[in-house]
């Protein structure tokens, strides 16, 4: 990557690719590719299919790039295209033929869950994240969500994209972003709050002998 | 509006974003200042947000940036032409 790229927008880095600056590429893509292999493995769970998805879609991205258009972000677009791959794929699979992001799931029928009650919440510092037990406990939590919130949610919570962004990547309204966000975040609570707080407070004594 | 409890859950997304209208904002946090509960479930919810969108969560495989950018080269390097102009 070439120092002078990190200063440069993205419309000036795709012009100059664009322009015969073919290399500038690899800046293009180094600061969204996190992301967007996250947004991948949310949706379809196998690591190296995410990896594969994410690879050829950039692959397609740099192929058409004279395409894209300075209306949407780079990340959004390649989000776009790699989420079309990874339905392609998903429809050859026969596990997941019935699996489609653009129908609105049983889940958003489903009566919405109630958040884990609390009568206080002692805040838990990023630090916390330095242990494994507690990192494995939030990627299981975001995992189980059921598919059409997990996307949602790792498109706006985890590549920060709008609500707008999010509803044109995957074909849905904003009302239903909105909607499948509140209910991943509700059920993230239930499911973290308690989980977060006993794992962060070890020395917490039990109320109970647990084999009582 | 006097809120219960279940009215306040609804609105906590939109509370977290900023996108309540100011009168159901406003009524939320009448509820918030006297329900501990409903207090402690906002918290608790923003902040579990913090921690899953942190870097440190979301791992990518190792040698994982190495791969694609090989890739890349490939494409890049194989293929001289500038990509077709529309």
């Amino acid at each position: 990557m070439s120092v002078e790229a990190d200063n440069r927008t993205e419309q000036e880095l795709i012009a100059a690719i664009l322009g015969g600056q073919k290399h500038l590429y690899h800046a293009l893509v180094r600061p969204v590719e996190k992301k967007i292999f996250m947004v991948v493995l949310a949706y379809v769970h196998n690591p190296s299919d995410a990896e594969d998805i994410v690879q050829e879609a950039f692959l397609d991205g740099y192929r058409h790039l004279a395409t894209f258009r300075g209306e949407a972000r780079f990340s959004t677009w390649i989000t776009t295209i790699a989420l079309n791959k990874a339905r392609a794929r998903m429809r050859r699979s026969s596990a997941h033929a019935e699996v489609s992001l653009d129908d609105a799931g049983d889940e958003d029928r489903a009566p919405a869950v109630s958040p884990a009650l609390l009568r206080d919440w002692r805040e838990i510092p990023s630090e916390a994240l330095e242990r494994n037990e507690v990192r494995t406990l939030i990627r299981q939590a975001v995992s189980e969500l059921p598919e059409s919130f997990r996307t949602v949610f790792v498109l706006r919570e985890l590549e920060e994209l709008s609500g707008e962004e999010t509803a044109a990547a995957l074909g849905i309204s904003l009302a239903l972003v909105k909607v499948r966000l509140h209910r991943a975040r509700i059920q993230l609570q239930k499911s973290l709050a308690p989980a977060l707080r006993s794992a962060t407070e070890p020395h917490r004594k039990k109320r109970w002998p647990s084999w009582s | 509006m006097e809120l219960n409890c279940r009215h306040v859950w609804e609105f906590l997304s939109g509370y977290l974003d900023d996108t309540l209208d100011a009168a159901v904002r406003e009524d939320v946090e009448r509820h918030l200042a006297h329900c501990e509960v409903c207090s402690a479930i906002l918290d608790s919810t923003r902040n579990i947000l913090v921690l899953t969108a942190d870097d440190r969560v979301f791992e990518l495989p190792v040698g994982f940036s190495d791969r694609l950018h090989a890739r890349l080269n490939e494409l890049i390097g194989e293929d001289p032409t500038s990509p077709e102009k529309t």
